[in-house]
Formats: structure tokens, sequence, C-alpha cells
């Protein structure tokens, strides 16, 4: 498995520095530590996804990106800033914007409020038509509270949220997380519709089948660490080996 | 219309003015008490000294710079207002990763303090404060005599209460407290600035609470105990509206206030005590109180 990270074109993929770059990242809960040096990077217009069994420190990975978890140490560049040490506001107005994996719908703001919410942080974001456009549902249930939404209505309030704000990084957690198939299939489209449209993409999974159908290159985690990646178009060849780590 | 209930009118209605007047009180002190809860957690029981500590900056805006009551309303909730965000920064948000016990803790030494000093500089007796004279007077509405003053009470509380209510329903600074009330670490990582939120939101009950100080000048006299006296009864009100709840601590406000007044008229022994009667009713029945969410 070391071999296999050792030959991880990590540092200089096709030259080009990447958007994001995390190096060494360490997370702690209390006295529980989490993440032991995780190291990744993401390029601009890249859909890359985090592979991984329960626990194996994904959604770790994205709140520590984040600035969620207090207790962190490595490095996470970002768009020629270092934001290892700096307060999570300042990180989404760095252009990072966050889909956690409870969606955090708020109860008390309806639908709308809930998609005005994230303030813009740079000019760019999607015009409220084309989110309308991609998400029609929202817009029938403007008035209604944010959480009486479906499970799948309130996974696509919690993407189209963050899509006005002129981030051009999205972490999703596990946006396809118990919903139906023709709902995952929907969230797919729209990923795929979000590249198009210029958004770098980190998206969490466990379902590495979903993650075929969106994602350019897969990272692998186990027990805090990056283990493995593999690019999408190697993916049926490393079967064996991510049934392996995925445990399926 | 001489009598209502063999209790002579002009008795019933004086009594549910006053029932009015009070609950005004109640209402403006337990809305800033639930602003303040709902995002920082903490019951600010320095809230009673915050109210006298407005009442005391309108007597001295007259007394020291000769500003009336006009000015008053506009500048004892900025000043006691930017105490409060003082307070804020440098003492309780250090206390945010603690029990919220400390925090109570903290506030409640804090208002000891406050009203010690004032004690110190102004004695007990209490010091005069006239309404000012537009607001003088009062109309004889045939069943009763309404002082203009108690009126103007009741009328700009009310408005208080609205625009406040309206504030947070309807505006975007609304929403992210809202939000923030429910998940402030998730609204900081959309690049909002909740610290800062926090800070104001404080200084906003609190400014609440020195506005009410400030109405309370020309009809209680200005004296450093005069919060002690109505935040009990305001915690009462706070705990039977339901901790947080923003309208529930308004309507609770004012039905509280006359319920008592209409006490003091039917059984005068009990108008003491039945807000904490009610209050226990409450616990034992609803503990999450009449608007509160369980
Ligand atoms: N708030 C928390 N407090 C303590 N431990 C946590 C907390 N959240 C997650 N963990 C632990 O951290 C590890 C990684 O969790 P997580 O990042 O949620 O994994 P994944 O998203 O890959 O399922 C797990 O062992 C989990 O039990
Ligand atoms: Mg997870």
């Amino acid at each position: 498995m070391a071999d296999a990270l050792a030959d991880l074109p990590i540092a200089a993929q096709e030259g080009a520095s990447p958007l994001l770059a995390v190096r060494g990242l360490e997370a702690w809960y209390g006295e529980s530590h989490v993440l032991h040096g995780v190291t990744l990077d993401v390029h601009e217009g890249e859909v890359v996804t985090l592979l991984g069994r329960n626990g194996a420190g994904k959604t770790t990975t994205l709140r520590s990106i984040m600035g969620l978890v207090p207790k962190r140490s490595g490095s996470v560049h970002y768009a020629g800033r270092e934001l290892i040490g700096a307060r999570s506001d300042a990180i989404a107005r760095a252009g990072i914007a966050y889909c956690p994996e409870e969606r955090g719908i708020f109860a008390s703001l309806d639908v709308t409020e809930n998609l005005m919410l994230p303030p813009v942080v740079r000019p760019g974001g999607l015009p409220l038509e084309t989110i309308y456009e991609l998400f029609p549902n929202l817009k029938e249930r403007a008035r209604s509270q944010g959480t009486k939404l479906s499970g799948g209505e309130q996974q696509m309030l919690a993407i189209a949220r963050i899509l006005r704000t002129g981030a051009k990084l999205l972490l999703l957690d596990e946006p396809s997380e118990g919903l139906a198939p023709v709902i995952v299939q929907q969230i797919g489209r729209t990923i795929r519709e979000l590249k198009q449209r210029g958004f770098t993409v980190l998206l969490v999974e466990q379902n590495f089948r979903f993650a075929q159908t969106v994602a350019d290159r897969h990272y692998v985690m186990e027990h805090g660490k990056v283990v493995d990646m593999v690019r999408n178009e190697d993916l049926n060849a490393s079967m064996d080996r991510l049934h392996e780590y995925l445990g399926v | 219309m001489d009598e209502i209930f063999g209790i002579p009118a002009p008795l019933l209605f004086g009594q549910l003015l006053l029932g009015l007047i009070n609950g005004a009180f109640y209402a403006m002190l337990s809305l800033g008490l639930a602003v303040i809860f709902g995002l920082l957690n903490i019951i600010n029981f320095t809230h009673g000294a915050q109210f006298m500590m407005g009442a005391f900056v309108a007597w001295m805006l007259l007394n020291w710079l000769g500003l009336g009551y006009w000015w008053a309303l506009l500048l004892a909730p900025l000043i006691v207002g930017l105490s409060g965000v003082i307070i804020e920064r440098t003492m309780i948000s250090r206390l945010y990763k603690l029990d919220h016990l400390y925090g109570l803790l903290l506030t409640f030494g804090i208002g000891l303090i406050i009203e010690g000093v004032f004690r110190n500089y102004f004695g007990s007796s209490g010091l005069p404060y006239r309404p000012p004279a537009e607001l003088q007077g009062g109309w004889d509405l045939g069943f009763m005599f309404m002082p203009v003053y108690r009126f103007w009470v009741v009328v700009f509380s009310l408005v208080v209460c609205l625009a406040t209510w309206l504030m947070i329903e309807k505006t975007r600074l609304g929403a992210y407290l809202r939000a923030a009330t429910e998940n402030a670490a998730l609204v900081q990582a959309f690049g909002v600035n909740v610290p800062r939120l926090i800070t104001l939101t404080y200084g906003f009950g609190v400014a609440l609470a020195a506005l009410a100080g400030v109405l309370a000048a020309p009809i209680y006299s200005v004296n450093p105990q005069m919060g002690t006296n109505l935040i009990i009864i305001v915690f009462a009100v706070v705990v039977i509206g339901g901790m947080g709840s923003i309208l529930g601590s308004v309507l609770t406000g004012f039905g509280l206030g006359v319920v008592e007044g209409l006490t003091r008229v039917f059984w005068p022994e009990a108008s003491a005590t039945v807000i904490f009667v009610i209050m226990a009713i409450v616990l034992v029945t609803r503990p999450a109180g009449l608007f509160g969410r369980a």
C-alpha cells in the first residue's frame, strides 16, 4: 500500500499547481487523534472523490479543510493561500464552500431563506435563475419550512445554496446518502453540470458506482490517511483493490 | 358602565392599564433576554442592572449634559449597549466553551458589581426624572383617566417589540441570527463572522434593556435597585413563555402584566405571587414553556 502511494503523481500532476493542496493534515476530536497525515490534491475544474469505509476520516477531512475541527495541523493550501490556521468564515471567504453530510438545512428558515443564507464571498456565483433551472422544486416550495422538504429536496437545497456564493471549490459530503436511485441520478447529473460550469468538487462518497459516474479521480482513505489514488479510467481495472478497501 | 362584576370601572381599567404598563416592561426585558439566550445560550443575569443603567444614563444626560428625554431614548441604549459589547468581548466570550452555568455566574456577578457601584455613587433613595413636556398630563376618557406618558410607554414598547420581531423574522440579519441560533458553526463556515454577530446580539439585547430603563425613569424613581425588583419577575416571564422564543416572550410579557393587574383588582393579596404560581404550573405541565420548543 505504501508503494502504491509512493507512485502517486501527487505533487506535480500535469505541471500546474493544484487549486487545493492538502499536506500531512492531522486532526483531533478532543484527545482522539482522527486524521494521521492526509495528503491530496485537487486541480482546478476536477471532480475528485474521497472513498473509504465508515469512520475512515472522510468527513473529518472535509471539516478540517473547512476549519470546523478546532485542533488540526499540517497544511491546507488553497489558491495560493495557507488556510490551516484560518477561521472557518475566512476559509469560506477564500472561496471554499461546504455541504455537510447532515445537510444542515435550518428549520427556522424557509426554503428561500435557506437558499439565500450563505453570503456572496466573491463574484462569479450562479445567478438565482440558473439555480432554479437546476433545481425547479426549490422554486415551487419557496415558502416551505426548510426541514419540511423531502430528503432529496433538502439535499438539493444544501447544494443549491452554496452555488450562489462565488465559491469555486465545493466540498460535498455524501450527497447521495440515503436517497432513492432516481434522486441519486439527478444529483449525479447536477455534479456533472457543475463541473461543466467550471466548479471544482471534492466529493465524499461510499458508493463508488455513483462516484464513477461523476469523478475524474478517486482517493481512498483508511484509518485517517489517504492510502491510494485511482484515475476514473482505471477504476474498472482496479476493482479488486477497491473492493478490498471498501469491504463491499 | 359604573361597575363591572361589582368593581368600579375606573379601578378596573386603572389596574388594567397598570398591568399593560408592567407588561410592556416585562415584554421588552424578556425579549432582550430571549434574543441573547437564543444565540449565546447564556441567561443574562446582568439584564436588571443594564435596565437600571438605562434609567441612570437618562438621568445623567439630563442633569450633567442638559440632554432631555428624547436624546436619552436614543443615546442611553447606544451607551449601555456599547458597555454590553465591551462586557461580551472582554469577559463573556471567554466562557462559551465552558458549561452555561459559568456564563450565568459571570453575568450575575457583573450585575451585582454594577449595582454596587451605582449605590455607592448615588445612594439608594432614588432620583426624580420627569417626563418631557410633550408627554405630561392626561386624557379623561370618561370611564378612567389616561396619563399621556403611560399611554406612550405601552404604544412605544409595542412598536419596539414589533420592530424587533420583524427584524428577526424578515431581514437577512435576522436570518443569520435564527440560523446561528440553530447551528452557529455552519453559519460561520458559510463566511458569516459569527463571533461579531454574537457580540452585536448581546449589545442589542442590552440596548433593549436600557431602552426599557429610559421608559421607566419617569414612572419609577431612578434608583440602583430598580432592576433587581423587576428582573426577578421577568425571569419568571421568560420561563413561562419559553426560553428563546421571541414572539412568546412578547405575548407572555404583556399577558402576564394584565393577569397581574386583574389579580390586583379581584384578589389583591395574591397579586405579588400570581406570576410565580403560573410559573410553577407551567413548569410542571409544560417545562419548555408556553411557546418554547421542547
Ligand atoms: N465529533 C466527534 N467526536 C469524536 N470522534 C469523532 C467525531 N466525529 C467523528 N469522530 C470519529 O472520527 C473518526 C472519523 O470519522 P469521520 O470523519 O466521520 O469518518 P467518515 O466520514 O469517513 O465516516 C471515526 O472514528 C469517528 O468515530
Ligand atoms: Mg462521513
